[in-house]
């Protein structure tokens, strides 16, 4: 039984205490595409993107990733999470480590690459992103968008299948979105699923495969994005679009 | 002044002291260096525990960290060596030191670092278990080499204090500084083998004094 989806969500559900903030989600990512995830700030964007990686335990539903359902028992999760990429908002660089060292540690511990080994793959995910000449930099000599590139090439580094971005340039000043956007863009033509939870319309229209909206903890609607940006079908997304496009 | 260094800076008496409160000042060096780590080590293992998420290990522990920081450390030390032998164990002096001094400081250590875990946001954890570390290796690697160093003078000031407080090993009758001294003001009827060890002590903790509070200038600035 093979799975044509890449990442595959059936009916899932997540409740913090009383609060549903996920109310039963079908989602599903076939391999190189690119899906736009959009919808209003607390709609569970975050903790949609957070389950597939589980980073937060679902509570009833199932996520399927690469063939391989992360909820049920037995499953190693560490072994599926470098097969899943994830870019934090706020990037979570280690501030301790070089930028080659926050590549490098899960490479060493995880894929239990030797030194030399790890520093040269380091290297090449660092030249992806256009950071090489930095490798040796702490995060705090470096700008946002440099360290977001860093983060970016934290994930690369161990070959993920997927990529997961959680509003990678929201924390980033005007000028220093355009170079995050442009590493997305290169990883896009390389051929990588990617999942991208932003405000960048104007990326979305030029990138993206699919725009999902969700609202509410549900999806609203999805399509292309031409189609999702003139011709909304559902009020929900037209009133978004407007408030997003004034912002 | 005559009588005050006669009695209290007497160079025959130090001279002559000088053999027996070496031998216990190297005993003091070899306690420090096995109840800093030791109890550094406790202090590891209680500020993990109780952050885990099951009561079933939390709970213990906090009243395991309630339990021996009120319970005055001379106190502990002379239960565990002369109290303990009512029940049938009975522990040489280094051993029984080695445990008071683990049970009491491993609960100093243990709340210094936990503050020092919480003090770190939550988005290392995360980022670090989202390229496929396990929880262990993520603490070791990522967590606690910046929880260490954020709470770096609190750790100093904690050893400075368990440095100071192994003198209590001599009622227990280990012949560390303390013990040694004592000895040797008891046999020559004079103060100034106090003063000698007094000195040691100072020799051997000024520089990390010296160290603390330059660390603290440097995380005021
Ligand atoms: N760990 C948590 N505990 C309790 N409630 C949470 C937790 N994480 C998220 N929530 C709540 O779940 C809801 C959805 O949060 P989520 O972060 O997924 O939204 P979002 O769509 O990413 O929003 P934003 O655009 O502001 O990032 C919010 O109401 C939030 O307060
Ligand atoms: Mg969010």
């Amino acid at each position: 039984m093979t799975n044509p989806y890449l990442l595959d969500v059936r009916g899932l559900h997540k409740s913090f205490g009383h609060t549903e903030v996920l109310a039963g989600i079908d989602f599903q990512v076939a391999e190189r595409e690119l899906v736009f995830v959009i919808g209003p700030s607390g709609s569970g964007k975050s903790t949609l993107l957070r389950c597939c990686n589980l980073l937060e335990e679902p509570t009833s539903g199932t996520v399927t990733v690469d063939g391989v359902d992360l909820t049920a028992p037995g499953v190693d999760i560490n072994k599926m999470r470098q097969r899943i990429g994830m870019v934090f908002q706020s990037f979570n660089l280690y501030p301790h480590m070089t930028a080659s060292g926050n590549v490098t540690l899960a490479l060493r511990k995880v894929l239990k690459q030797g030194r030399a080994e790890a520093a040269e793959t380091a290297l090449a995910a660092l030249e992806r992103v256009g950071m090489a000449d930095k490798a040796e930099a702490f995060p705090n000599e470096l700008s946002g968008g440099q360290q977001q590139r860093v983060a970016i090439a934290r994930a690369l580094a161990l070959e993920p299948k997927i990529m997961l971005f959680d509003e990678p340039t929201s924390a980033l000043d005007p000028e220093l979105v355009g170079s995050v956007l442009k590493v997305m863009q290169d990883m896009r033509e390389s051929g990588m699923t990617m999942v991208v939870v932003s405000h960048e319309m104007q990326f979305a229209r030029a990138a993206a495969d699919r725009v999902t909206f969700i609202d509410g903890g549900l999806i609203v609607e999805e399509g292309p994005p031409e189609q999702m940006f003139s011709n909304p079908t559902f009020p929900r997304t037209r009133e978004f679009l407007a408030r997003v496009a004034h912002a | 002044m005559d009588i005050l260094v006669e009695n209290f800076f007497n160079l025959a008496i130090m001279q002559s002291a000088l053999p027996t409160v070496l031998t216990g000042f190297g005993m003091t060096l070899l306690l420090v260096a096995v109840v800093v780590p030791v109890g550094f080590a406790g202090g590891l293992l209680v500020a993990l525990v109780s952050g885990a998420r099951s009561r079933l290990l939390r709970w213990p522990m906090i009243a395991y960290v309630d339990f021996f920081r009120a319970f005055p450390p001379l106190v502990l030390l002379i239960f565990i060596h002369a109290g303990l032998p009512f029940a049938g164990i009975d522990l040489p002096a280094f051993a029984a030191v080695t445990l008071a001094f683990f049970l009491n400081t491993s609960c100093y250590y243990g709340e210094i670092l936990r503050a020092g875990i919480e003090s770190i946001g939550k988005g290392q954890m995360e980022a670090a278990r989202s390229t496929g570390l396990t929880k262990l290796l993520a603490m070791t690697n990522v967590i606690l080499p910046q929880a260490v160093r954020n709470v770096l003078p609190d750790l100093i000031s904690n050893t400075l204090e368990v440095v100071k407080l192994t003198s209590i090993a001599s009622v227990v009758a280990l012949p560390e500084l303390l013990y040694s001294a004592e000895m040797a003001r008891s046999i020559s009827y004079n103060a100034s083998p106090i003063i000698l060890a007094a000195g040691l002590y100072l020799l051997l903790l000024w520089p990390v004094v010296r160290l603390l509070s330059r660390l603290e200038h440097r995380l005021a600035a």
